[in-house]
């Protein structure tokens, strides 16, 4: 029954995964595996809203362009 | 099946998995299947044509075609062109830094890259291209984008990726010179602001005299607000939830534009003229671009994109479930004489300028290069991104194509001709098209006028410029989908589809007044350095102010043009975009030759010089015709000698300021014609002398960056094969056993798992502890 039940959910957690990525609502989570990566810590890495705050602002000096 | 593992550490697992599939029977009946759909549905749409018509075979014969075309075209450019280094790491590996610079998911990169091309463009274009009947556009739409634009997204994409990310104006820099390199960014600009004037006239159109869509359209305004002040202050990182209460509040500002619409003194407030729009749309625009960009911008474009994937969804279930019937004759005599309404002009060339986006777009070659090749994984996934996701957009012109040409005749035609020619009223334009000989069909003014009231607008004549025909074609489809209304549904499905095009042409408004303001800035910055710094706040509003004046007085120009503006403009708009491809595939011509592989020259060259002819043709007919609905001098002289004899009236126009206006828009549009045929074909002039030298002496010195090997697997298709799969899982096994955290952006398994190892919540309250905030 969990199996099926696993089954069921698996497409709607792939879609809901798809959505997040495109949406860019791991932006965060993607930040700390970066910076673990580098650093070999989480130690020291900006904190949610603070790191939210800059990738926002950073658009402010470099605009992405969106195509008609 | 020869499968051989390319290694670039012998400590790690594989980095590249090289395969060479033999054929097996069930390949060859797969590819035998797909392809006999494919002329299924061509052989229906193209020869049998018939009373009844189907929009699936429309459907077959697209999405067979983009499969082949994908499994063998863009594989054949692979082989013999861009050659992909699996050793090779991408920008986005090599200066990986959290932010723009991140090895994202091939199918996400596909997601983020096919919401950056596309946009009102595939969905206008196509709509004004139905005058000629259903065949030309469907034949464009479907070749162009094998031969010419997706090639061209592939390739500019691939390109700008072994050169490290860098734009279009860049490459042209390096490729071509400085003078090439400041002429293409030049062009660039002026391109930018004609479609931003166009896209403008498109939206002001729909929304002139429609309480209706003012509303609902200003609504979206203090709810971007709001989802902005959500996501800084209240919700910071809720992306999906933040989209999600925006799409609700956008639903309800729609159908609270039925009541706004149904309260006479409501009405009225929201009753604007065309100027006034044009005039509020600048300010708009002078705003957005100088205002943070937490506070509209940001929050804006999610919306968009989340409206993007969702309507793109809605309209292929609707088609597909509706399945409507074409109304529309496969090639009208529109085709072949230059009488027709939505736009002047012969087929060849004019077909070709008003279909761009989703047949060629040279806008996106400024997406390929400099955004989207910062998130590529791996270089065998640009054919995916580039081609790949040129060929979706190509579908979504495709549906927006099904979507006209079902409507009925009459009512597309009562649409799309222009106020002169209708003089706005029901009867005007029923009366216009049973005189008109080649519209070969009959209405009545009652029938018209029902069908306005049908979509709760007082008439629907004359509302030109693509969009409300589109969103009357959706709500002609959508309504009929079980469970979405039925006929009462009908307004609502309309002001939906206007409510989309009109944000996602804001949104290009926004992101481009302010990638224009930029442009200006570092430009200004050659005789005044301080315009370079952003933080200087004057700088900034002169550069905004003028480049918002620089479209606005097109669009200015475009909504009080007393011609009907759309019809003139939207030939400068398509004409300035494939100039924009003319310039893309120049650069690419110049460095398939300069790297040695001038054999295969000709896959950018055949879209190249296709591209040329268009073009050239429809600047020389727009400069040089003498005929004064097609060319714009013509028109000019013919206005100013009808002045200078003491008329106050010729054709349509009546009174002498209406008549000065076309004498000062002729002479704006022939200027602008002139001014980018020029820049173009000096572009080319120096594509041909780098390229026969190139030729001459041999591969020349490369600009590509430096090699670096890679770190990094990841899958080159959509779907994974059985040996990339194996090689993720020896990645998988590598990490767990050397407690790593996943590269970049990768799939679920992987993911629930880094949140299962460290704790980062990605999905949960958002109250996760982080080590900084002690």
């Amino acid at each position: 029954m969990s199996s099926f039940a696993a089954a069921v959910a698996r497409p709607f957690k792939a879609v809901h995964w798809y959505l997040k990525e495109v949406m860019g609502e791991n932006a965060y989570v993607h930040y700390l595996e970066h910076y673990e990566r580098r650093h070999g810590t989480r130690e020291g890495a900006m904190c949610e809203r603070e790191f939210w705050r800059g990738l926002i602002d950073e658009q402010e000096t470099s605009p992405k362009a969106r195509c008609c | 099946m020869s499968v051989e593992f390319v290694k670039t550490d012998e400590s790690l697992p594989p980095v590249g998995v090289i395969e060479r599939p033999r054929w097996t029977p069930g390949k060859i009946v797969l590819w035998v299947a797909i392809a006999a759909v494919a002329a299924v549905g061509w052989v229906m749409v193209a020869v049998v044509r018939g009373e009844n018509l189907s929009a699936s075979w429309f459907v077959a014969a697209a999405v067979g075609s983009y499969l082949i075309a994908f499994r063998f075209y863009a594989k054949f450019i692979e082989w013999k062109i861009c050659r992909p280094d699996l050793k090779r790491a991408t920008p986005a590996e090599i200066n990986e830094n959290g932010r723009d610079f991140t090895p994202t998911d091939r199918r996400v990169v596909f997601g983020h890259h096919f919401a950056a091309i596309s946009g009102a463009g595939p969905l206008v274009g196509p709509i004004l291209a139905t005058q000629m009947g259903y065949l030309p556009g469907t034949l464009w739409i479907i070749l162009g984008v094998i031969l010419a634009g997706a090639v061209q997204d592939y390739m500019v994409l691939y390109f700008s990726t072994r050169r490290n990310g860098r734009s279009l104006g860049q490459m042209a820099r390096d490729e071509l010179g400085s003078v090439g390199g400041f002429i293409a960014s030049l062009g660039i600009l002026l391109i930018m602001i004609i479609l931003i004037a166009v896209l403008g006239v498109v939206i002001i159109n729909a929304l002139a005299e429609s309480p209706w869509g003012v509303f609902s359209i200003a609504m979206t305004i203090p709810i971007a607000v709001f989802m902005g002040i959500y996501m800084r202050y209240i919700r910071p990182g809720k992306v999906i939830e933040t989209s999600v209460i925006g799409i609700a509040l956008l639903v309800l500002a729609i159908v609270a534009g039925g009541w706004v619409n149904a309260n006479p003194a409501m009405a009225e407030m929201f009753h604007l003229s065309k100027t006034t729009l044009a005039w509020s749309l600048m300010i708009y625009g002078f705003f957005a671009a100088v205002l943070p960009v937490w506070v509209l911008l940001a929050p804006r474009d999610y919306l968009s994109t989340f409206m993007k994937i969702g309507t793109i969804v809605l309209l292929a279930v609707g088609i597909i479930i509706v399945n409507p019937t074409v109304q529309m004759p496969a090639v009208t005599p529109f085709a072949s004489n230059s009488e027709g309404p939505a736009f002047a002009g012969s087929l060849f060339p004019f077909l070709f300028i008003t279909i761009a986006c989703g047949a060629l777009s040279g806008f996106h070659a400024l997406v390929s290069s400099g955004t989207t090749p910062k998130l590529l994984e791996k270089e065998s996934q640009a054919r995916l991104v580039g081609y790949g996701g040129m060929l979706m957009e190509s579908f979504v012109a495709i549906m927006a194509l099904v979507a006209a040409i079902c409507l009925d005749k009459g009512i597309y035609f009562a649409m799309n001709a222009a106020e002169p020619l209708t003089g706005g009223t029901a009867e005007g334009a029923a009366d216009f098209i049973n005189a008109n000989p080649f519209m070969e069909t009959q209405t009545t003014a009652a029938e018209l006028a029902a069908a306005g009231e049908a979509v709760g607008e007082g008439s629907i004549v004359s509302r030109t410029g693509g969009a409300p025909t589109l969103a009357m074609g959706m709500a002609h489809i959508l309504h009929q989908v079980p469970g979405f209304g039925g006929q009462s549904a009908m307004s609502f499905w309309y002001h939906f589809a206007v409510m989309f095009e009109a944000l996602f042409i804001l949104t290009t408004i926004d992101a481009g007044t302010r990638v224009a303001r930029f442009m200006f800035s570092d430009w200004m910055g050659n005789f005044w350095p301080k315009f370079r710094d952003p933080s200087w706040n004057i700088g900034a509003w002169v550069s905004t102010i003028v480049m918002v004046g620089a479209w606005g007085s097109i669009l200015l120009m475009g909504v009080t043009d007393p011609l009907g503006g759309i019809n003139t403009l939207f030939p400068l708009f398509g004409i300035s975009n494939q100039l924009l491809a003319a310039i893309a595939l120049a650069v690419v011509f110049a460095l398939v030759c300069k790297i040695g592989k001038a054999r295969y020259a000709w896959i950018p060259g055949i879209p190249l010089a296709w591209d040329l002819a268009v073009t050239m043709t429809a600047s020389w007919q727009k400069i040089f015709s003498s005929d004064p609905k097609l060319g714009y001098w013509a028109q000019h002289s013919a206005y100013k000698q009808a002045l200078a004899a003491g008329e106050t009236s010729l054709g349509t126009t009546e009174g002498v300021d209406a008549m000065r206006a076309v004498v000062r828009n002729t002479f704006i549009q022939g200027t602008l014609s002139i001014v980018f045929a020029s820049l173009v074909l000096m572009v080319v002039v120096m594509t041909i002398a780098v390229s026969i030298k190139s030729i001459r002496t041999g591969p020349m010195e490369t600009t590509e960056a430096a090699f670096v090997p890679t770190k990094l697997f990841a899958p080159a298709g959509l779907i994974a094969t059985k040996a990339e799969r194996e090689v993720e899982a020896q990645w998988e096994e590598y990490r767990r056993e050397h407690g790593l955290a996943p590269a970049g952006a990768v799939g679920v398994s992987a993911k629930e798992k880094a949140a299962k190892d460290h704790g980062a919540s990605g999905t949960g309250s958002g109250s996760h502890a982080d080590p900084k905030e002690k």
